[in-house]
């Protein structure tokens, strides 16, 4: 087991050597043409506006929350599933309270809205947090 | 039980040691670099020749032909033509375009993100089984490891997003990381199936139990609940590898390119390498788990060597990579909700119904 | 086993640099690097104690999960890059000798356990074993994890519905 888990490293160390082979191989033979336009942030050939972070939409920390619930979940079932075949119905029945007492939580989540994205064109969700600086003259910048 | 290709050479490396002076470790370790750069390099090509196939297809598809300029003056590659060199072109164009970095970025998040997104993927080559003995890493926990290893590949799109800061780029991280994690839930649940089946998560033993004719296949078996599973597996893969129809994140009239927005020359290919490659993982996963892997599907015919095993698993991965091509091209993106919906609404509760019917299955007629 | 001790005291030399950058650091998404690779070093270390399974359930909850939902939160939440994570320290005094002494009492505790030091001489594979043991010795934690987790999940969908 070792030995396999030791390849995997040597794998993943390979897999840092081979990005860093070829950055280093581009560094070396790639044009240089520094120009101070080169340097501002990119936004489709404007000039960026606004300070560059994002409306703080909860949608996505509400979603990574139940990802890591139901992920915890998975790694429960995995287990089982190994053993499943030798353990027969009595591992079955238990694993199915298991998973009906978390689908009762995604029904949860389901009904409550909590799995909702935001329709683009609705009305701003109300949890919809502005972090933004206005613009000098008071208004909001785009 | 398959033993790695490498557990053949302890053998050759006990001959060699007793040959040579180097100790067991240092050829051990030789054999396992041998292996990764091995590895490391058909990922590399494989990639190249994805995105090369997917030039060529999706012009096909469009009524056009595609690249077929770039060619080369050696005789007889030079026969082949349709432009086969195309991507070497483009490799060697990205090798020496310059690495633009913005002003306002973090430098040195910006270059660890594309380590971090390309070694989490090769890392998934590690344990695929191309052959009876062609495993690079006998993991017994092979199925859970590629499964980790996609959540690793997150941390990377999400830190290239913030490091490039710029509002296109993180937010296409962010809503990139949101789709993968959404639909690693579904995929999760869908793999369930083939544990169950198999009652083992080494990657080997799951192409062993298949062995033995397109019947055997995992996909064949408990219909319609494998199927179901290979469904939702094969949508949810669609979603980590942020293709059509799931790419939003990418989507090149909304958001510019989303998270590599800011990634210029080779940094940039690492993504794009990185992504196809992922692309060519999922083909060989799925091909693994549900279509019987390096096994030929007539039985024993034609399942000898390990150069058979090579073009099964070869043949099969590559449809299900032009299935994806296909899909890609032939679909209009969905939007986020929409895709917010199907993986917690339509795909998670079908993959219970999916483990559930299995579970029931194998209680109630064993 | 010089090789063993080796790799061992380099996945440790990791943990303990990576969290040392994570806690030292002044920007806090470094120090959510500094966390990723201290997952990883201990994920390492539960390799080399024969836990595989464990191994790949830490990078896939800790990274994949738990660290993932920290960038989230912080990269929605801050007013740009490079954000002074630290809060002012009034009494630095005071301050070093309660951490002073908080590190005598764990230093002590630490050194005065007898903690089992030895190499697993046996690396099996531990999944079917653990399955086997959560549907039998260990079925009761297992059902209250899952009523935990129902627990979690809500609490957690209701504070984000409401703040």
């Amino acid at each position: 087991m070792l030995y396999n888990f030791a390849t995997v490293f040597v794998f993943i160390a390979f897999g840092a050597l081979f990005v860093g082979i070829n950055l280093t191989l581009s560094r070396l033979i790639q044009t240089r043409n520094p120009h101070p336009m080169k340097l501002s942030t990119y936004e489709c050939g404007e000039l960026p506006e606004g300070d560059s972070w994002i409306h703080f939409n909860i949608r996505f920390y509400v979603i990574a929350l139940i990802f890591l619930i139901f992920e915890v979940e998975i790694i429960f079932l995995f287990p089982w599933a190994v053993v499943f075949k030798k353990l027969g119905t009595f591992a079955f029945a238990e694993m199915m309270i298991f998973v009906f007492i978390l689908i009762v939580g995604l029904a949860y989540v389901w009904v409550k809205g909590d799995l909702e994205w935001e329709k683009p064109g609705s009305v701003s969700d109300q949890r919809f947090v502005e972090v933004r600086k206005e613009s000098e003259t008071g208004e909001l910048v785009a | 039980m398959p033993t790695p290709v490498f557990s053949a050479s302890l053998t050759l490396t006990n001959t060699i040691t007793s040959l040579t002076t180097l100790s067991e470790t240092l050829t051990s370790f030789i054999f396992m670099a041998l292996g990764a750069m091995i590895i490391t390099g058909l990922a590399a090509v494989l990639a190249l020749v994805g995105v090369y196939l997917e030039r060529k297809i999706s012009a096909h598809m469009q009524d056009r032909v595609g690249p077929m300029e770039v060619n080369t003056e050696i005789p007889l590659l030079k026969n082949i033509g349709h432009g086969w060199a195309q991507t070497l072109a483009d490799a060697v164009k990205l090798l020496i375009k310059e690495d633009v970095v913005p002003d306002a970025a973090d430098k040195k998040l910006h270059l660890l993100a594309p380590f971090i997104v390309f070694a989490a993927t090769l890392a998934a080559f590690a344990v695929l089984p191309f052959g009876r003995n062609l495993i690079i890493s006998d993991l017994n926990v092979g199925l859970f490891y590629i499964v980790a290893i996609s959540s690793f590949v997150v941390i990377g799109i999400i830190l290239a997003g913030w490091s490039s800061n710029n509002k296109w780029s993180l937010f296409g991280a962010m809503r990139s990381a949101a789709q993968i994690v959404s639909f690693e839930i579904p995929a999760s649940l869908a793999l369930l199936v083939v544990i169950m089946a198999v009652g083992s998560l080494n990657l080997g033993e799951i192409v062993a139990f298949q062995e033995g004719g397109i019947h055997k296949w995992l996909i064949f078996q408990y219909f319609p609940f494998n199927l179901l599973a290979f469904l939702i597996f094969f949508i949810a893969s669609l979603a980590e590898l942020n293709r059509a129809p799931f790419d939003i994140p990418e989507a090149e009239s909304e958001i510019i390119a989303g998270f590599h927005t800011e990634y210029s020359g080779m940094k940039f290919a690492m993504f794009f390498l990185a992504e196809y490659a992922n692309m060519f993982l999922v083909g060989v996963v799925i091909s693994t788990l549900f279509l019987g892997g390096w096994s030929s599907p007539f039985g024993s015919f034609l399942n000898g060597s390990a150069f058979f095993h090579v073009f099964w698993i070869a043949l099969k991965a590559f449809s299900i990579i032009f299935v994806q091509i296909w899909l890609r091209w032939t679909l209009p993106r969905v939007r986020v909700d929409q895709l917010m919906y199907t993986s917690w609404k339509v795909l998670t509760p079908f993959a219970f119904v999916a483990m559930v019917g299995v579970g029931l299955w194998m209680v109630l007629l064993n | 086993m010089a090789l063993f001790d080796s790799v061992f005291y380099g996945f440790a030399a990791l943990t303990v640099a990576s969290a040392g950058v994570m806690v030292f650091s002044r920007n806090v998404v470094y120090s959510a690097v500094g966390l990723l690779f201290t997952f990883f070093g201990v994920a390492g270390i539960y390799v080399l104690l024969a836990a595989d399974f464990i191994a790949i359930v830490q990078i896939l909850i800790y990274v994949g999960g738990i660290l993932v939902l920290l960038l989230f939160g912080v990269m929605l939440s801050q007013k740009g890059a490079g954000v002074d994570f630290r809060t002012g320290t009034m009494n630095v005094l005071p301050a070093a000798l309660v951490v002073l002494g908080v590190f005598v009492v764990l230093f002590r505790v630490v050194s005065n356990t007898t903690w089992p030091v030895h190499a697993p001489t046996e690396y099996s594979p531990t999944t079917a074993t653990l399955g086997t043991l959560l549907m039998t010795d260990y079925l009761i934690p297992f059902e209250i994890a899952s009523v935990l987790l129902l627990g979690a999940l809500i609490g957690a969908a209701f504070i984000a519905r409401k703040g």
